[in-house]
């Protein structure tokens, strides 16, 4: 061997070593992989699911907090007293709870945080949560009331959003690039288009976390997620972007696939007030039309729960109405020819990247030209989408998952892009809005969902489900996702 | 000589000013709101107002214009509208990763193409000469990202001697980023060495049938010596132009083996910053790669008339 090989074998060898040392000992730390990279890593200021994929309940935390089966739970909040009226929340908090720069969290910031979302000048994405609040009072130290202008009986909730987590108003300002929360994990590093990095923040007030470190790596091509998987770099991907390898994950004794179920109703908008799905009949005809377990089949490879209304299997007031829109062609062309298309027409379906999209809206212009309906498929990015579809409702279809949790009141809204206007529905949901109590909350969601699927709004058609992969030994990873989170409090390697 | 630069630093002014004017003007006409793109579909119209005029999007296209003009002038490229960070620092951290990498293909890119141009045209014809010139037309042919899976598939998956991409970082050793940097830049240097193990035989051999090697020969030099001493300088100049050209296309277009390799690269960042309407960004590093390969051609075109002054009357 020369000596510039023996150099050349040196270097590679060294660095392999330097590679392989750390995942020697690596029980404490984990490597997770991310289809998109948060902007920025404040979850006040931003809608992009990424940032609460990070932050949410690792290193941030609100009042009340989403535990994995979707309860809302105590989190900065120990507990808490309704008023009779549902009208005055008053929140008890943890005592000795500080943020990561060692400063105590006290209601005051609880105030402050509550009144900057609900500000004026606020850009918090998510505002409509804060809307209801009319004053917060620190009562003492650890006590703050919160005074509702009507009853609320989703504000609980409302507040476990990662919108609503508690900052503090010296660091909020720099939440962007260096946040400080009060979670079990404090931010390390960020190495832009790479990388974040999260360390254990050792006063934390609640019971500490097993893992010391964790690192979030931003992959979005699908084969270099599999690659990565493949090669050891990552220990786990909780949202994988290619269903088509999971057959291969789970052959995998490396590999253990986690299934599970999110918030995202996966629906084929149509513009209400475009002809001709201004017509109850064309929009029936195109319910029909769809066979949803092939669509499954094909977009998603399998995975996946058929929906008939806009609202999530694993809610307990969830009814299933697939049986009212069942797949039948013949019933769709009567339809149609009763609606005066007997010939069909040409429409547009416009695509946003995620591939549920892309290939499901394949798979549904071919059902749609089986019944004689000509769908011209647009592909556009998600800001075009964002503008042009959601912003000016200039479209006929789309394909599209709403992500965000118990949204079935977007129905209600006015100029919302589905152009859907219903005087029953909006009064559902006011009623919904004003009730706290459980069981007829459920009955009144049982009753909106019926009300969608009687009136054909949209073509709902499968759950987004949630496909995870991580390597075997790594446990305690959420499997359901009911908000868009990581939580990592739990997450541990076997011994 | 000075008149001649003076007139080609013009020009070089008024190609940059055009240039900053249409990608401006393109980036601005693509529909989709960056502030919408950042507070999502449960924005409320209040929201996207104060997040507008915090980003400066309230006011008008002009006005937008000439701040853009006037910072990069004095060296403030303004900040990143979803990463909330000067875009100077964004960049200056991806050109850590770009310009090494861009090196480290050309030099593996040279260090394959020289030795088996040489020999090629040392040994026309030879069935070793056949072979080489086979490898390379293979090596245009294969697409570079489809050379970088294989490369993933079986030195970091089967052998697992390599990660399967990312970036350590340089604090995290030199040894150790060069290690990462090692799979995307053989990727990138398999076509480049190709193009240039093919230029750098037919120059030589274009070379070798020159008046002044006959007479090197007639002097009694063998073969080899007349190619190593007097064939070889003289053949490089059309090498050295390509390898010129080669740097300013890495540095630019490496961006679908940096997506291959999930390397936080120039290319990957433009990419991003496209989808996610961070239009200050996408500007930004657009000018300044347009800056670059109209710098290059700017030296290229002095280092030309330094050589041969017969070019400086024509070209002025």
């Amino acid at each position: 061997m020369t000596t510039t090989g023996k150099i050349l074998s040196a270097a590679v060898l060294g660095a392999a070593v330097a590679v392989a040392g750390p995942a020697l000992a690596q029980k404490t730390s984990v490597s997770l992989g991310m289809v998109l990279e948060p902007p920025n890593l404040d979850p006040t200021a931003g809608a992009a699911a990424a940032i609460d994929e990070v932050v949410y309940a690792n290193l941030f935390e609100g009042l009340t907090r989403y535990a994995e089966d979707g309860s809302i739970q105590p989190a900065l909040a120990e507990s808490w007293d309704i008023s009779d009226d549902g009208l005055s929340y008053t929140f008890h908090l943890h005592e000795g709870v500080t943020f990561h720069d060692g400063t105590e969290m006290t209601a005051e910031d609880v105030k402050f945080s509550l009144d900057r979302a609900r500000a004026e000048d606020s850009t918090n994405a998510q505002k409509v949560l804060f809307e209801g609040i009319e004053a917060v009072e620190v009562v003492d130290p650890h006590t703050v009331q919160v005074n509702l202008s009507q009853p609320d009986g989703a504000f609980l909730s409302n507040m476990a959003w990662g919108d609503a987590v508690i900052v503090a108003e010296e660091s909020a300002a720099d939440n962007a690039t260096n946040p400080v929360g009060t979670g079990p994990f404090k931010f390390e590093d960020w190495r832009e288009g790479d990388s974040v990095e999260l360390t254990r923040y050792e006063d934390y007030w609640g019971e500490p976390v097993a893992l010391e470190s964790a690192t979030f790596k931003f992959i979005d091509d699908p084969t270099a997620a599999f690659s990565a998987m493949m090669a050891g770099d990552l220990d786990a991907y909780p949202s994988f972007p290619a269903p088509e390898n999971m057959a291969q994950f789970e052959a995998d004794p490396q590999f253990k696939v986690i299934e599970g179920s999110t918030e995202g109703e996966i629906i084929m908008a149509m513009n209400n007030a475009r002809e001709p799905f201004d017509d109850i009949r064309v929009r029936k005809a195109v319910a029909h039309a769809i066979d949803r377990q092939g669509l499954i089949e094909g977009a998603y490879f399998g995975y996946g729960t058929p929906i008939g209304s806009h609202l999530a299997p694993q809610n307990p007031a969830y009814v299933d109405l697939t049986e009212q829109s069942a797949y039948d062609p013949e019933l769709s062309r009567e339809l149609l020819a009763e609606a005066g298309y007997e010939e069909g027409f040409e429409t547009t379906l416009k695509l946003p990247p995620p591939s549920y999209a892309r290939r499901g809206g394949e798979i549904l212009a071919s059902y749609l030209r089986d019944v004689g309906i000509e769908a011209e498929i647009i592909n556009v990015e998600w800001a075009q989408w964002l503008q042009s579809v959601f912003e000016d409702t200039d479209y006929d279809l789309t394909v599209v998952a709403h992500t965000e949790p118990m949204d079935i009141n977007i129905y209600a809204r006015d100029d919302y892009y589905f152009n859907y206007d219903s005087e029953e529905f909006r009064q559902i949901m006011a009623e919904l809005e004003n009730t706290a109590d459980d069981e007829a909350r459920t009955e009144l969601l049982k009753q909106a969902q019926r009300k969608l699927a009687d009136d054909y709004v949209n073509a709902f058609l499968f759950q987004l489900p949630k496909l995870g992969v991580a390597k075997t030994d790594l446990m305690g990873l959420w499997q359901d996702q009911p908000t868009q989170a990581n939580d990592l409090t739990d997450v541990h390697w076997k011994e | 000589m000075l008149s001649f630069v003076l007139k080609r630093l013009v020009s070089l002014t008024l190609s940059l000013l055009a240039a900053s004017l249409v990608i401006f003007m393109v980036i601005n006409v693509v529909p989709g709101d960056p502030a919408r793109f950042m507070l999502g579909m449960n924005a409320q119209p209040e929201a996207l107002e104060s997040l507008r005029r915090e980003l400066g999007l309230d006011q008008t296209l002009l006005q937008r214009y000439f701040s853009w003009l006037q910072g990069m002038l004095v060296g403030e490229f303004g900040t990143s509208y979803t990463y909330k960070v000067p875009v100077s620092e964004l960049i200056g951290d991806r050109l850590w990763v770009s310009l090494p990498l861009a090196l480290y293909a050309l030099t593996l890119s040279t260090l394959i193409a020289f030795p088996a141009g040489i020999f090629s045209a040392a040994r026309r014809n030879s069935p070793t000469d056949l072979s080489i010139m086979g490898l390379t037309q293979l090596g245009i042919a294969i697409p570079n990202f489809w050379f970088a899976m294989l490369l993933v598939l079986f030195f970091s998956i089967i052998l697992q001697w390599f990660s399967a991409g990312g970036f350590p970082g340089w604090d995290s050793g030199f040894l150790l980023a060069l290690h990462a940097l090692t799979l995307p830049a053989v990727a990138l240097a398999l076509p480049q060495a190709s193009i240039l193990a093919r230029v750098m035989r037919s120059s030589l051999l274009e070379t070798l049938g020159e008046d002044f090697v006959r007479t090197a020969r007639a002097k009694g030099l063998t073969r080899s010596q007349a190619l190593w001493r007097h064939a070889l300088r003289n053949a490089l100049i059309p090498v050295l132009t390509i390898i010129g050209l080669q740097f300013s296309f890495l540095l630019a277009g490496a961006i679908i083996i940096e997506n291959v390799f999930f390397l936080p690269g120039l290319g990957r960042l433009a990419f991003q910053a496209i989808a996610q309407r961070d239009l200050i960004v996408v500007q930004t590093v657009i000018m300044l790669l347009v800056f670059a390969v109209i710098l290059i051609t700017f030296l290229v075109d002095l280092a030309y008339a330094a050589v041969d002054p017969r070019l400086r009357g024509q070209r002025s």
